[in-house]
Parts: structure tokens; C-alpha cells; sequence
């Protein structure tokens, strides 16, 4: 960077920087091969496949059941809603339908993994613009919606909890008392957040206007979720195309008016307030009776009645080995996840395995858009964006 | 009339033979179309003010080898003002150059490059049809069902040469891919057994007491 002749200048100011594959604003492993003019940023070729694990190569030679888990290990930061889409897929081509507690357990969780969610995006993409403080107050709220997770399954980030017919196990009285007791605790800690950030000159600084979103940038590059919501598009699956019990649920969709970061994180929070909404109904209303499809050929028996069954026995042995065969035909569910649209495509040709399983997965788009949305930006603006667009790897590279 | 036979009629008048067939299956509508067409029929589709499916979700592929043209390429469109999807569906082969949809939607160009990478389904017309999601170097479309599910190759850091190698994969086991598929229906799809064996006809008598 020592040119001294003029001539020099002009030529010594175009340069590319590889940006990763390890660096702290990649939110995972993510290599940008950038090309820069001074501090100007040209052209941005993302280097994707990092964490590609062939998840949609490993369902191919899954039985239904089996091919589960592998949704949690996606965005790893909502494991449930990914699931979710799962589960609705082989539902729908099974003809099963969810007994009303379960779809409440459902919707229930689903919120939960959306406070996660957002909590991670906004402390993180704080953090990438210099506020330290959001994410240790984040991460404990979150540390107490992952002990809920644990409580109610087991694990706090491989749920395996949403089965197709329903969750696999009901949850105690006390669990739920604990959940409704951490409701208004949290609308606190969200404004002492909002505090630190809403109003911050710095954090204003380095997201107001940066990467704008318009509506036909929404459309062109397949945004979902918060990216569409952002730039005031009222589109949100939930309400659009409503699953489970979001019907009869009350809450409001807040929408963006400028498209860019700022906005973005605005309706985040807003969202978190109305997931909590959200999850209050769940509670007040949650009804009794059984969580999973009564179907003794699609849901395993509990331990309980194996012991007392023959015929549950033999469901037990032939559902956790053969697993249940899936009629032909292919379906394309989609959920509303944290992050935007996630779908999935199955393909079925009638035997116990998908024959092929495609993840739709919102990230993928949203990341796509990055080199389009950093254009003339400045370098330092690019961990901002990318910190908005909420990106996880795991689903990203699938 | 449904608002999927209204869509159905409207795109049977307008795009008349450019749509090959379609079909509507657990509520969802497919429509099939040639390769030489898919151009056309995105742009009706995303255009016109009835349809407004100006969105596209997923472009993906599948792989049928058996079949003559072995892939299909899978297009699903959304349009969030008639809160409507539609899928489209084209059969290709491996030496088929199926029509790029970049030129319409922007988004067009990952997912084809993950075709592309998983499946070897060429796009003309895509601005840059690298691979996607596989390791600098990679070879082979691991999507394809002749693609073994370990793979060809792992890759190690070698601490001789000091850098990463590549090698054939060995597996210290050999690998487990159990058939649990039931041994009695298995055995009479393949014709073993005969379709009844003596006592399936208590089966069927109900309440009769043996």
C-alpha cells in the first residue's frame, strides 16, 4: 500500500482478500473470496460446502424415522422448526392427523425455537458491530429455553422431538408452570436489551441503511421470513398458509419499512415479544388427552404398554426396524422458520426409505443475495449484512 | 371450482400445448413440461397478473436411472398476492442442456449449481456453472443413485507430506446397510412364495372361532 506515484495509486487500490473460512463475523465456516476497491467492495464470491455433510444422500438410506435427527443438525439453532417441516410432510402423504395437545406442544416449541433463534441473530450480529454486552444477556435466556428443550426431550440441541404423528413425549405439569414463569421475566430482559441497542448511536451507525432490501429484491432472490418482513412485506406462513394450530392463535406480524439491517432487527425483537404471546395462549389453552396419533402403525407404543401388548410388541420391533411405508407420491411442506421458509420436498416411491429428500432451506437464498446486497458497500459494512441475514452453515451446506 | 382448477383451466388456455400434463396430488398441483419450454412457461407463469408466482423457492433435482432421460429437474413457485405453489416438473437427460432460469430469477443461479454439482444436470445459458457444495477438486455427482453412499475418496492430513491428501476410501468394517423391509411381503413381491400359504384364509374370517 505504498504507492507514491499517481499512477501506482489506481492499480495498488484493487486487491482480493479471502474473508474466512474461519473468521469470528462468519457465523461458521463460510470462505468470501472478495474483491475490493480500496475499502469498496466489488464483487463478493461466497465458497460454500464447508460443513456439507450430504445430510439429503444420508435420508436416501433412512427409514422415515431414522431420517429425523438429521433435521435438528441443520440450523442447529432451531433444531424443532426444522423438524417440524419434516414431520408435516410425511404426515400429510400419510393421511395422519395430530391430536390437539400435541399440535399446542407443537406450536408451543416452535415459538421457543424462534426466541432462540433470534436472540442468537441479534446478540451475534451485535457483537459483529461492536456491542459486547447483548450477548451475555442473550445467552442466558437462552441457556433457560435449552434447559426447557432438555426437559421436555432429553437433549438441548438434538431434540428428535417432533415425530411424524406427533411429539414423542408428553410433558409434565411442572414443565409447563416453569415455561409460563419465564414468559414475563423475559419481556424484561428484551427491553434491557433493546435498551443497550434500540437507541445506540453506534449500533444505528452501522445498520440503519445498510444492505436494503426492496420488495422485488424479495422476489428475485427467494427471501423468506424476516428478509421479506423487513422490507414490508406482510408475508408470513403462519398466516398465509397456516399449520397446526396458528389459526387459532392471536398475534401480529410486524413488518419493516426501509429493508435494511436495522429494520431487520427491529422486527426480530418485535417478533420475540409476539412469540412469547404466543406461547402464553399455548399454555392457557393447552388441551388434554394424548400428543401423538393413536395409529399403532405409524406411532410406536409406549414401553408401558409393550410389556402388557403382544400386538404393541410387534409394532414396537417391526416400527423401530422395517419403519412404516409411505404411500407414493411426492409433497413440498414448508414452515415459517426463524429464519424464513423452510421447506421440504419428499419424494416417495412407496417402499420405508424417501427416494429422495430435498431441504429447502432459507439461508441458502438469503446467502446467495450477499454479494448482490454488499455491492458499493464498505467492508466493514459486510459483516453487518451478513450478520442480518441471519445465516447458519448447517443448513446452508446441508 | 377450486382455486387450483380455476389456475388449471386459465394455464391450459393460455400456454395450450407448451404444458405437457399435469396432475394434482395431496393438494399440491404439478405441471410437466418439455425442456424447450420451461423458459416460457416460467416467464407466463411469473408474469402473467392471474398466476403472479413471482417467487421461486426451489430448483432442485432427482434422479431416476432407470429411466431414459434419468433426471427430473423440479422448479416450485410461489406467488405471496394469490397465496398459491405450483411445481414444475422437466425430464432430462445427462446429455440434456436444460434451459437456465437465471435470466428470471436471480435465485435460479445457486440452485442450479447445486443440480449441477449434485446431479450433473447441465443449464445453458447459466453465467457460471461451477460446482457448489462438494470440496475443490471433487468428482462424481454424489446425488445419483449410483453413487455410493460412502463416497470414493476421504481425505486425511498426512503429517509426512504435511498438507491434506486425498485417498481411496477404506472402511475397517464392512458397511452395514440392512434390508429391513418385511421378509414375508419381500418374499412375495419376488415371487418365492405363492400369493396365499395355507392358514392366511383365517385372516379374513372374521369372528369365526378356530
Amino acid at each position: 500500500m505504498s504507492a507514491t506515484t499517481p499512477q501506482n495509486t489506481q492499480e495498488d487500490r484493487k486487491f482480493t482478500i479471502n474473508f474466512g473460512p474461519q473468521h469470528p463475523a462468519a457465523h461458521g465456516v463460510l470462505r468470501l473470496v472478495m474483491d475490493l476497491d480500496g475499502e469498496r467492495v466489488e464483487r463478493i464470491d461466497p465458497h460454500i460446502g464447508l460443513l456439507h455433510r450430504g445430510t439429503e444422500k444420508l435420508i436416501e438410506h433412512k427409514t422415515y424415522l431414522q431420517s429425523l435427527p438429521y433435521f435438528d443438525r441443520l440450523d442447529y439453532v432451531s433444531p424443532m422448526n426444522q423438524e417440524h417441516a419434516y414431520a408435516l410432510a410425511v404426515e400429510r402423504m400419510m393421511g395422519v392427523t395430530v391430536p390437539a395437545r400435541g399440535q399446542y406442544i407443537r406450536v408451543l416449541y416452535c415459538e421457543i425455537g424462534r426466541i432462540l433463534n433470534h436472540i442468537m441473530n441479534i446478540c451475534t450480529q451485535a457483537l459483529d458491530v461492536g456491542a459486547l454486552t447483548p450477548i451475555t444477556w442473550g445467552f442466558e435466556e437462552r441457556e433457560k429455553l435449552m434447559i426447557f428443550y432438555e426437559r421436555a426431550c432429553g437433549a438441548r440441541l438434538h431434540a428428535a422431538y417432533f415425530r411424524p404423528g406427533g411429539v414423542h413425549q408428553d410433558l409434565p405439569q411442572a414443565l409447563l408452570n416453569d415455561i409460563e414463569a419465564f414468559c414475563d421475566p423475559f419481556l424484561k430482559v428484551l427491553d434491557d436489551i433493546e435498551g443497550l441497542l434500540t437507541d445506540s448511536r453506534i449500533f444505528k451507525q452501522r445498520n440503519v441503511d445498510i444492505g436494503i432490501v426492496t420488495p422485488e429484491d424479495v422476489q428475485n432472490w427467494g427471501m423468506s421470513g424476516v428478509m421479506a418482513r423487513g422490507s414490508g412485506l406482510a408475508w408470513d406462513l403462519r398466516r398465509s398458509q397456516p399449520y397446526e394450530v396458528y389459526n387459532d392463535m392471536q398475534f401480529d406480524v410486524p413488518l419493516g419499512k426501509n429493508g435494511d439491517c436495522y429494520d431487520r432487527y427491529l422486527c426480530r425483537v418485535e417478533e420475540m415479544r409476539q412469540s412469547i404471546r404466543i406461547m402464553k395462549q399455548c399454555l392457557a389453552n393447552m388441551p388434554s388427552g394424548p400428543v401423538s396419533s393413536q395409529d399403532g402403525k405409524v406411532v410406536p407404543p409406549k414401553r408401558g404398554e409393550m410389556k402388557q401388548s403382544m400386538e404393541a410388541l410387534i409394532h414396537h420391533f417391526k416400527l423401530y426396524t422395517e419403519g412404516y411405508h409411505v404411500p407414493e407420491g411426492e409433497v413440498y411442506s414448508a414452515v415459517e422458520a426463524p429464519k424464513g421458509e423452510f421447506g421440504v420436498y419428499l419424494i416417495s416411491d412407496g417402499s420405508n426409505k424417501p427416494y429422495r429428500c430435498k431441504i429447502r432451506a432459507p439461508g441458502f437464498a438469503h446467502l446467495h443475495a450477499l454479494d448482490y446486497l454488499s455491492r458499493d458497500h464498505m467492508l466493514a459494512d459486510v459483516s453487518a449484512i451478513l450478520g442480518s441475514l441471519d445465516i447458519v452453515f448447517g443448513e446452508v451446506d446441508r | 371450482m377450486s382455486k387450483q382448477q380455476t389456475l388449471i383451466a386459465h394455464l391450459q388456455s393460455q400456454l395450450g400445448d407448451k404444458l405437457a400434463n399435469h396432475y394434482e396430488s395431496f393438494g399440491e398441483l404439478t405441471l410437466e413440461v418439455n425442456p424447450g419450454h420451461i423458459e416460457a412457461v416460467l416467464k407466463f407463469l411469473r408474469d402473467d397478473s392471474e398466476c403472479a408466482f413471482t417467487q421461486l423457492i426451489d430448483l432442485c433435482g432427482a434422479d431416476y436411472p432407470e429411466r431414459p432421460l434419468r433426471f427430473d429437474v423440479v422448479y416450485h413457485l410461489l406467488s405471496m398476492t394469490q397465496n398459491q405453489r405450483v411445481r414444475v416438473k422437466l425430464q432430462a437427460g445427462e446429455e440434456t442442456q436444460v434451459p437456465s432460469a437465471t435470466g428470471l430469477f436471480d435465485v435460479a443461479d445457486w440452485f442450479e449449481r447445486e443440480a449441477f454439482d449434485m446431479y450433473g444436470i447441465l443449464f445453458s445459458g447459466h453465467p457460471d456453472l461451477r460446482r457448489l457444495l462438494t470440496d475443490y477438486g471433487f468428482e462424481g455427482h454424489p446425488l445419483r443413485k449410483d453413487f455410493p453412499l460412502s463416497g470414493h475418496v476421504e481425505v486425511r492430513y498426512d503429517d509426512d507430506a504435511k498438507k491434506v491428501i486425498q485417498e481411496p476410501v477404506s472402511l475397517v468394517q464392512e458397511f452395514r446397510d440392512f434390508d429391513f423391509e418385511s421378509p414375508w411381503e419381500g418374499a412375495r413381491a419376488a415371487n418365492l412364495i405363492p400369493d396365499s400359504l395355507p392358514g392366511d384364509e383365517k385372516a379374513s374370517k372374521e369372528g369365526q372361532e378356530g
